[in-house]
């Protein structure tokens, strides 16, 4: 080997590369992602996967235990609830749902709170203090009743339980967003991109925007799992998806009066929700900790 | 110390009037009008309405509705229950008391576990103890509240029979209500075992609603212990030979309650939040269980007045924290 080849400079790593690198660190983090990946082709599968139809209710089969208890049958692995149902293709189904509800609800407030705060910080003034105060005022009440509220005014449903929480979680990414823009638009790059001639809009999304992202996408993770868990909240009572759609709260609610003889049938939706909103939160700490050096804990 | 507070005060008041803005807002955008509303399902004659109307000032310009409602509100008068017919005010005050207790048990249970585990996890930083630690309060923060509500009805309540499924004490007891709050007014009452099932009704709920408090409160005693261990007075102890506990208790943990106690104050909004879903579950008379019934009885008064009522809450329980905090901690008070 000759000396040239020995000091060869080493190309600095790709930043996908480097990223993969520190998250890989985390063993939680990347379970959380093995898992949700799982959910997520579980969702997109549901209907080659669920052994049978969600809503379909065999008459012969009322609260019959999982495979695994006394009396149970691999017919139906997880148990049947009070009509008949099997429990695993309706969770399984309820995946589709959940993963569906909490990518609108985060698109819904990413968009929404971006663009707010992108506006509130670059127009600074009156702007600025109406969509701050406004957020302060979401702020000072629990994020649920606030969600109870807006569902109450709207009236119960999953789709205005989705534009709630997409309210409710708004503040949030609003003041992400101003912060990261209030802490960017003073330094080198964005001042020479507006002598440049750059506008407003191009300053905002294109200059600056991009730069602003690391802690909104470890935000939209963690907020993935706060609209699972909210949606199933509201669902249970009685106030987000009506039965006998297989949403997770929801199955969870109507099952609530035969606990006592069947414990199955609220345990395996329950276990459903916490694993889905567990696995999103080691994802989200995770990207904190891979993306933005700052917030590691 | 006075000026710091003065400042804090003159914060929270455009907020809340924000708030009436917002539980003023409420009952206009519900589909349908309130004196349909108040009306039922009998309906109502059209000449009846239009007086209603008048006599209820509906017909007056919406800033006039805001003024008078406002004035209302300063008042103390927050309107009335369609059902109960009951001042929303007095609805309120009567069920407080059963969710503050309930609320200062789930904070109490979260402190004594939550705050040892936090040290104990710091100080043992790496080992299975710490990933343990963070691991169950991970969990704990994940949990669905309404779920493991009904677990935990299920495991202790059904199959232990340990403790009671639903209410705040054995319907064996009528206790005139002195204070309101379930564990004094058992323990003032002459009736035996009175005391005991009160205690044995508290203790699933405040477990179930001081889940989520206690794993913050356990994660944020470890972040904040772990940058206070690493400080040059905590190096100062030890060389003077202080034992490796007083070091940890007298030393480290006042210091790092600091943030601790501000995470505490913040936890108010979430545990009116779990007490919606607690309340609901166990029965339990409180606020939260009052306010989701009365969306599912379209109590619209009640939900109005019980929202701002709630807000002004969690407005003055942040302001109590803050005070606290710039009184324990001086650096705050003056540099504001």
């Amino acid at each position: 080997m000759t000396a040239a080849a020995k000091i060869r400079p080493v190309a600095s790593p790709n930043p996908l590369a480097r990223f993969w690198w520190v998250f890989r660190e985390n063993p939680g983090a990347v379970v959380g992602l093995w898992v949700i990946s799982a959910i997520v082709v579980a969702a997109l599968l549901a209907d080659a996967i669920a052994p049978h139809p969600p809503h379909e209710q065999y008459r012969d089969a009322f609260l019959t235990p999982p495979a695994f208890a006394r009396g149970g049958t691999w017919r139906y692995p997880l148990g049947t609830d009070d009509i008949g149902r099997d429990i695993l293709s309706r969770i399984v189904h309820g995946a589709r749902l959940s993963l569906l509800v909490g990518g609108i609800v985060v698109s819904l407030s990413l968009a929404a709170g971006i663009l707010l705060g992108l506006l509130a910080g670059f127009t600074r003034g009156i702007v600025e203090i109406a969509i701050m105060r406004s957020m302060d005022i979401m702020l000072a009440l629990p994020a649920l009743l606030l969600a109870i509220v807006i569902v109450a005014v709207l009236g119960p449903g999953l789709t205005n339980a989705m534009y709630a929480i997409a309210i409710v979680s708004l503040p949030h990414y609003v003041r992400l967003t101003r912060a990261a823009v209030i802490a960017e638009r003073t330094k080198d790059y964005v001042i020479a991109s507006r002598l440049a001639g750059a506008g407003v809009p191009r300053l905002a999304f294109v200059t600056v925007l991009p730069n602003c992202l690391a802690p909104l996408i470890v935000q939209a993770t963690l907020g993935f799992s706060t609209a699972v868990l909210d949606v199933a909240a509201l669902g249970f009572l009685g106030l987000g998806a009506q039965p006998p759609t297989p949403e997770w709260g929801t199955m969870l609610a109507d099952a609530r009066q035969f606990m006592q003889r069947a414990w199955w049938v609220v345990t395996f939706p329950g276990l459903a929700i916490l694993i889905t909103v567990l696995s999103f939160n080691l994802l989200g700490d995770g990207l904190r900790d891979a993306l933005d050096p700052r917030m590691r804990r | 110390m006075l000026r710091f507070l003065a400042t804090r005060v003159s914060l929270i008041v455009p907020t809340f009037i924000g708030v009436t803005l917002l539980t003023f807002a409420l009952i206009r955008v519900i589909p349908g009008d309130p004196i349909e509303l108040l009306a039922g399902e009998r309906g109502i004659d059209p000449a009846r309405h239009a007086e209603l109307r008048a006599d209820l000032g509906l017909d007056k310009p919406l800033l006039v509705q805001y003024g008078v409602y406002i004035a209302n509100v300063a008042r103390g008068d927050l309107g009335e229950s369609i059902l109960t017919r009951e001042p929303v005010l007095e609805e309120f005050l009567a069920r407080f008391p059963a969710t503050f207790e309930l609320s200062v048990c789930a904070i109490l249970f979260a402190l004594a576990i939550g705050l040892p585990a936090g040290v104990l996890a710091a100080v043992r930083r790496g080992s299975a103890m710490d990933h343990t630690v963070m691991a169950v309060s991970l969990t704990g923060f994940s949990m669905p509240v309404f779920w493991w509500a009904l677990l935990a009805i299920l495991f202790f309540s059904v199959t232990l029979g340990w403790t009671p499924v639903s209410g705040r004490i054995s319907l064996l007891y009528f206790l005139e209500p002195v204070t309101g709050f379930m564990l004094i007014d058992s323990w003032l009452s002459s009736e035996p075992g009175a005391f005991r099932s009160a205690v044995l009704h508290l203790v699933l709920p405040s477990m179930v609603l001081g889940t989520i408090p206690l794993a913050v409160v356990a994660r944020m005693t470890r972040s904040s212990m772990l940058e206070v261990m690493g400080d040059d007075y905590i190096r100062t102890a030890r060389a003077k030979g202080a034992s490796p506990l007083r070091v940890v208790a007298v030393h480290a943990l006042r210091n790092a309650a600091i943030p601790v106690v501000t995470v505490i104050g913040l936890q108010t909004g979430v545990l009116l939040a779990g007490a919606i879903l607690t309340e609901t579950i166990f029965a339990w008379p409180g606020i939260g269980k009052w306010l989701v019934e009365s969306v599912h009885r379209r109590d619209y008064p009640v939900l109005q007045g019980g929202v701002l009522l709630v807000a002004a809450t969690v407005m003055v329980v942040n302001l109590l924290v803050d005070a606290l905090y710039g009184f324990i901690n001086p650096r705050i008070r003056h540099t504001r």
